[in-house]
């Protein structure tokens, strides 16, 4: 029997000093490795692309390896809003509704084609992007998009998370942006 | 339409062998004769064997009432009904379509009329079956068609406050806003 010890994947260490039983950084290095692997994502599927983000809630993908362990169906425990799926504008304020209902800090994934830009859907009942009504940080393209892509653009909001200055979002950029979205 | 003459029994058994569908839409369409005049319909078509027939919206209430009650038909069940919009048909620009099903003999058939889009009412059929309510309401939304008597006419499917009815056939298919769209990639 094989009785090694599995390797075990841990974070990596951010910069800083080490010595004998002490470890110095920044605090915004520590912030930004708690925040990016404990993602806990708001999945707002409205249609396939929702069926695919289910498969990537499965066992076999299994989108709880990246902290992102309690999807969250309350805006104001989540970090990462997923939109996925068609927007048609009647959804459109609710989308807005609840992206404003999340805490600081947020991220916004826009999965799949629809999401993005409207998709196949250029027509005058869909909203052509999601980018038109909140800001977004990752998109995923794909008609559906499949697993590996969705935990990827996952893997990107953590990249966004990790490095992330714990001021940014009182920046005032940041604030122009959201003024721009007439967030706020 | 097959030739109006009476025919033996054994001569419309054969024919009914032959094309019972046919056999069936004939005695539907004798049917509507007797019962509303032959005056009231006109465009008598079969596509694909469903019997469809033109009339008016000044009788299109009293006919689908007529064709509810008839005990020997028992034309009972709405199956749809929808706008239509024909610019090019001078005033006869916009019309609307029903189709009825009746469940207990596995009869079908369509009804269409015409109207001018400057004068869109119609009769509503709300007070004959419960299902043409939303179905009008649809009609209402994306053809702005009026349906005189109805309960609650308001939009259904799209926004609230939009001020057009998409499906007329003036307004563009494609989203308005999108810059990124040339007709370059699109062979137009």
């Amino acid at each position: 029997m094989d009785n090694r010890v599995p390797e075990i994947k841990m974070t990596e260490a951010p910069d800083g000093l080490e010595g004998a039983g002490f470890f110095a950084t920044s605090l915004e290095k520590v912030v930004g490795i708690a925040r990016a692997n404990s993602l806990w994502p708001l999945p707002f599927a409205t249609s396939c692309c929702g069926i695919e983000f289910m498969a990537t809630m499965g066992a076999r993908y299994d989108i709880s390896r990246f902290g992102s362990e309690r999807p969250s169906f309350s805006p104001r425990q989540a970090d990462l809003l997923m939109v996925m799926g068609t927007i048609a504008k009647k959804m459109a304020p609710i989308v807005k509704q609840v992206y404003e209902q999340m805490a600081e800090p947020r991220w916004v994934l826009a999965m799949g084609a629809c999401a993005s830009s409207g998709g196949i859907f250029d027509t005058y009942s869909v909203l052509q992007g999601i980018d038109r009504i909140i800001p977004v940080d990752v998109y995923v393209p794909g008609c559906p998009p499949r697993p590996e892509q969705v935990l990827d653009g996952l893997m990107r909001v953590q990249d966004l998370a990790k490095n992330e200055s714990t001021r940014r979002r009182n920046s005032p950029e940041y604030q122009a942006l959201l003024a721009s979205y007439n967030i706020k | 339409m097959a030739d109006q003459t009476v025919e033996s029994p054994d001569a419309q058994e054969t024919a009914a062998e032959l094309d019972p569908a046919a056999q069936k839409n004939k005695q539907l369409l004798d049917l509507l004769y007797r019962l509303f005049g032959q005056d009231a319909f006109t465009d008598v078509e079969e596509p694909y064997g469903f019997l469809t027939v033109t009339t008016t919206r000044e009788r299109i209430h009293d006919i689908i009432a007529g064709l509810q009650q008839d005990q020997e038909l028992q034309l009972n069940f709405l199956t749809t009904m929808c706008g239509m919009h024909w610019p090019e048909r001078k005033d006869q620009e916009l019309g609307m379509v029903y189709m009825l099903h009746s469940l207990v003999h596995n009869v079908r058939l369509r009804l269409k009329i015409f109207f001018p889009i400057g004068d869109p009412h119609v009769p509503t059929l709300t007070d004959l079956y419960s299902a043409a309510n939303w179905m009008e309401r649809e009609s209402f939304d994306y053809y702005g068609i009026i349906f005189v008597g109805h309960p609650n006419l308001i939009r259904i499917l799209n926004v609230e406050d939009m001020d057009y009815h998409p499906m007329r056939k003036q307004y563009a298919l494609e989203d308005g806003t999108r810059e990124d769209k040339t007709d370059l990639f699109f062979g137009r």
